[in-house]
């Protein structure tokens, strides 16, 4: 379970988070959706300590996770998978060194060990037999399905997904979708999704933030907030641009 | 305020990773690595630096000396001048100048495409996996190099020692022998060890703090090479001073 309370963080002077609160129930699929540059992807690091707010905490199975170092943050995540925008592959090492870096990382597999569970962690992302290849040779759908295989190769309990479906055509974005909800059935995970693709959010979700001027503005299952007649979330929702006043004055 | 707050940065960053240096040793595949890239792959332009110093070091103190007719001690300066002082402080800038701008510019790219931050997503410390390995190959990379680079500098100063001299070369290699102490050779490696430290420290630190994008990561390359570079120059000061007086 993730807890989060009155969350504040500001970059240069400009507050991006403003008294976030939230609290995510263990096996929950939750979507947070928001503007772009609105502070989506800034929350998701706070809950994996990435990042430091100046106030708030942050409870990851009642433990407070603001006031502890780096080091006393590895154990936290270790119950944390993550997949990142850009996918954040290491670029110097094959797709098998990437997926088996936190098990090889542990010493606690042998090498055969590793192989094989990489590779059933390939099969899971509909990858398989790219073990030997770079990063540099995959395409951007398939590094974000080697990203999402790196991240439940060691099956963390909370899986956080940072706009999975960005920069893909929908087939591909499609197909991550899928991955998403059968990941999320076979290890029945805490998923965490950040996205403004709403079609994602209404396929992933079963419950959805929508954060909005640093705040939480509304929550609700899908259906409610699709069916939300609130105009901020009526316009993100449908992909509404806010109209101009004095442009519509010059017309 | 910058200033300070990134030497407090830095020194926290110095600590974690001697800490860890100890604690919990780098791989040794990793080291080997780093070591193949930072020692072996500098070779070349350690050696050409050296060897050409320490010719144009005999070159100058032959001119020198023969107006007052100490020539055959003109290998004896390039001996005590590499060994002390010339060996390490070149070795450290040219190391540098090559392995500081990659580290730097490896690590910043590794900042700005989130690939640090999805390390620490694994439950890994970056010092650990990142810093500790470089750290301890260019402290035991920096030391061979020096030795190589005073070894092919005194060699390159006799070889013009010959062309002067001739048959009295064999003088000037006495009194070399004679005038460098072995204190000499240990101040250069005490001196290469801490080059070494600095370089890897600093241009790490560089490269993880790196701001965003090409220009960040450009930034932090020649950042890394100018502080390290500066920091050599510095330390070696102090450092002349205080293990002369310690060495003899």
């Amino acid at each position: 379970m993730i807890e989060v309370r009155h969350l504040q963080k500001s970059f240069s002077g400009h507050r991006v988070l403003d008294s976030v609160n939230m609290r995510i129930e263990k096996g929950e699929s939750v979507i947070i959706i928001g503007r772009s540059g609105g502070g989506k992807s800034v929350l998701l690091k706070h809950l994996i300590g990435l990042l430091h707010p100046e106030h708030g905490e942050v409870l990851v199975d009642g433990q407070n996770i603001v006031r502890m170092n780096e080091r006393e943050l590895i154990e936290v995540r270790r119950k944390f998978g993550m997949l990142f925008q850009g996918a954040a592959l290491f670029d110097s090492m094959t797709v098998a060194e990437n997926i088996g870096f936190a098990l090889q990382r542990q010493r606690k597999c042998s090498d055969k060990e590793v192989r094989e569970t990489v590779s059933e962690a390939l099969e899971m992302v509909e990858l398989a037999g790219i073990e030997n290849k770079l990063p540099s040779e995959l395409s951007g759908g398939m590094r974000k399905r080697v990203g999402l295989a790196r991240a439940i190769v060691y099956r963390p309990q909370i899986l956080l997904y940072d706009e999975p479906t960005t920069g893909l055509d929908p087939v591909i974005s499609d197909s991550i979708d899928q991955l998403i909800i059968s990941i999320q059935r076979k290890l029945k995970v805490t998923s965490v999704v950040v996205t403004h693709d709403m079609r994602s959010a209404r396929r992933i979700g079963q419950r959805i933030f929508m954060l909005y001027h640093g705040k939480i503005y509304a929550e609700g299952t899908p259906d409610e907030i699709f069916a939300s007649q609130d105009p901020v979330v009526n316009h993100f929702v449908n992909g509404i641009a806010e109209p101009r006043q004095h442009l519509l004055d010059d017309i | 305020m910058d200033w300070v707050r990134g030497l407090g940065e830095f020194t926290l960053l110095t600590r974690e990773a001697f800490v860890s240096l100890f604690r919990r040793p780098p791989s040794f595949k990793e080291v080997i690595y780093q070591l193949y890239f930072i020692g072996v792959k500098s070779q070349s332009v350690v050696l050409i630096t050296g060897a050409f110093t320490g010719m144009v070091l005999a070159a100058q103190t032959y001119y020198q000396f023969h107006r007052v007719r100490m020539d055959t001690a003109m290998l004896a300066v390039v001996g005590v001048g590499m060994c002390s002082e010339l060996g390490p402080v070149l070795t450290g800038l040219m190391v540098a100048g090559r392995v500081g701008a990659a580290l730097a510019a490896e690590l910043g790219t590794m900042r700005v495409t989130e690939q640090i931050d999805a390390l620490r997503t694994l439950a890994t410390h970056p010092v650990d996996h990142l810093i500790v390995p470089r750290l301890m190959a260019t402290i035991l990379a920096l030391p061979l190099l020096t030795i190589e680079s005073v070894a092919v500098g005194i060699l390159g100063g006799y070889s013009l020692c010959r062309m002067y001299l001739g048959d009295y070369a064999t003088y000037a290699w006495d009194n070399m022998t004679k005038y460098t102490n072995v204190s000499d050779l240990v101040t250069g490696l005490i001196k290469s060890v801490i080059f070494g430290a600095i370089i890897a420290l600093v241009s790490c630190y560089k490269g993880m703090t790196c701001g965003e994008g090409a220009v960040g990561v450009g930034r932090a390359t020649t950042e890394a090479v100018v502080f390290s570079s500066i920091a050599i120059l510095i330390s070696n000061f102090f450092l002349t001073l205080v293990l002369t007086r310690l060495l003899g």
